[in-house]
């Protein structure tokens, strides 16, 4: 079964990216992470999004685009990246999201890919 | 097609009902991975049932009937319906199964534990893993199990169909847990049944009879998880608090249905075999040296059965089981069942300092709370401060007796 693991993390969490003192860890751990999941022959595609404030969100209502700066979600936690794992089940698919660096310092949030 | 012979049939139907419907639920849930598909085949092979037999004569093996009827409508939906290539394998499988088992003697596996384990899974909202245990497991419909938590029935089964919706398309794992997680996982289940029973508890004249039965269900439930891991103590440990309350029951209300609180019980009226049955197994349990949360509660229980031997109450050795309770299960009620034994053994004082420190929105709306602190207040004199906390108290009182006696409480405070 296919599962999108979401990463959320706060402001201050994401910015570690981008910090000179913290990026060398932050990137390690997701470089080591993307390995393990690469290793056990899991991912099927993921990506890093970039920070919140080059997001742009759109909508189209009645025949006109609604363009807005910034992201969907007005929250403190944002949309940092995402994984895309094929595993057995939910147990399984939570243990690996259990071991995705955010977990520790944001959250994840674990959902099942649509099946067409 | 004689009255006798569908009398047969009705009979034979609820005799493998009682007996079976949960193994034959967690069986078919467990191979077709879908709990609410499997319920609905089952339920439609019992109609089945109730059709034929009367005019085939009842089957020698009325649950291999059933379960291979479940199975075919299965296999029938899903030749109707866009099957997730996952569920191919397991359908397969469930077809040499059923060929297997047709020919044979043997009996069907009991998966009933796996549903637990399923039902109690972190992702499951923890509300409904009580309701879902119910449901799939002892087989009640959801307008009972919704009046025992006070949910419109339409509610309830709306909850019921979302959660196991989740379980079907999230692939919740349909197993019993690896050794090494098997502890961890198995406190969710035993909070689950230890719910139930509790929601079962207030009505203790059975003026409700939907939630008289649920505290019945529990203890159920609790002996089968008991005999399905029988190694963990905190399984055992569960049944020692629930058959200790059971002992009680018939002592709770004076012949005129007054409350009567436990202090003031007449021991004679509780059941003494059940409180040895209790008294065995918690016994057995702690042998095992794993210390848990429900082997503290039944010995909370144990000590406060002893009064019925020794007449009094070791009310410090509560207080000291209690504050263990709260360091592995920190709970509002065991947080307030401490305050009320800390005033027991050291004065009324200590015990309203007790309360004094839980938070005000943990409590606003405990019954307990109120009711203790209303008690206290009164043997300190305060008396306005007492008389607006059993206010309170009565407000938050679903049961009529309990009220009636804490308005009794109330007026002895201004005697005269």
């Amino acid at each position: 079964m296919k599962y999108t693991i979401l990463i959320y993390g706060t402001p201050i969490e994401l910015g570690a990216r981008t910090d000179q003192r913290r990026q060398p860890t932050y990137w390690g751990a997701y470089r080591a992470y993307t390995e393990a999941l690469k290793a056990a022959g899991i991912m099927t595609g993921g990506s890093g999004l970039q920070p919140p404030s080059v997001a742009t969100t759109l909508r189209q209502r009645d025949g006109k685009r609604q363009v807005q700066d910034g992201p969907y979600a007005e929250t403190k936690e944002q949309l940092g990246g995402y994984y895309e794992i094929d595993v057995a089940d939910l147990d399984t698919a939570l243990d690996w999201a259990a071991r995705c660096p955010a977990a520790a310092t944001g959250a994840v949030e674990v959902r099942p890919n649509l099946v067409m | 097609m004689t009255g006798a012979a569908t009398d047969d049939a009705r009979r034979a139907a609820e005799l493998a009902a009682r007996a079976s419907y949960g193994r034959l639920v967690a069986y078919l849930a467990r191979r077709w991975r879908d709990v609410g598909a499997a319920e609905d085949a089952l339920g439609d092979a019992f109609v089945a049932a109730l059709a034929t037999w009367p005019r085939d004569g009842v089957p020698e093996k009325p649950e291999a009937w059933l379960l291979a009827a479940a199975r075919r409508r299965l296999l029938d939906g899903a030749r109707h319906a866009t099957v997730q290539t996952r569920a191919l394998p397991t359908i397969h499988a469930m077809v040499d199964e059923a060929q297997g088992a047709a020919s044979s003697e043997a009996v069907f596996p009991d998966e009933r534990l796996a549903l637990l384990f399923v039902c109690a899974h972190p992702a499951i909202d923890e509300g409904m893993r009580t309701p879902l245990m119910l449901q799939t497991v002892l087989g009640l419909d959801a307008a009972r199990i919704a009046a025992a938590f006070v949910v419109p029935a339409v509610t309830m089964g709306q909850r019921l169909v979302r959660v196991k919706t989740k379980i079907r398309d999230a692939g919740i794992r349909f197993e019993v847990p690896e050794p090494r997680e098997l502890p961890v996982r198995l406190g969710p289940v035993l909070e689950a049944i230890y719910a139930a029973y509790g929601s079962g508890w207030d009505d203790v004249a059975g003026a409700d009879t939907r939630r008289r039965g649920l505290a019945e269900e529990a203890i159920w439930l609790g002996r089968l998880v008991a005999r399905l891991v029988p190694d963990e103590p905190e399984a055992h440990g569960l049944l020692a608090p629930m058959l200790h309350c059971e002992a009680r029951r018939g002592a709770r209300r004076d012949p005129a249905g007054g409350y009567v609180p436990l202090s003031e019980q007449d021991a004679t009226r509780w059941s003494w075999p059940t409180i040895e049955e209790a008294e065995r197994i918690l016994l057995a349990a702690s042998r095992a040296g794993k210390p848990g949360r429900f082997q503290l509660e039944a010995a909370v229980q144990s000590a406060h059965a002893q009064r019925g031997i020794t007449g009094r109450t070791d009310w410090a050795a509560i207080v000291l089981l209690y504050g263990g309770l709260i360091g592995i299960a920190p709970t509002v009620g065991a947080t307030v069942a401490r305050a009320a034994a800390l005033a027991e053994a050291e004065g009324p004082e200590r015990g309203l300092a007790a309360l004094d420190a839980v938070l005000a929105d943990a409590t606003a709306d405990y019954q307990p709370f109120w009711a203790l602190r209303a008690h206290l207040l009164g043997r300190l004199g305060r008396g306005d401060e007492a008389a607006s906390a059993y206010a309170r108290a009565i407000e938050l009182a679903a049961d009529r007796a309990v009220r009636a006696f804490l308005a009794e409480k109330e007026k002895a405070l201004w005697p005269g």
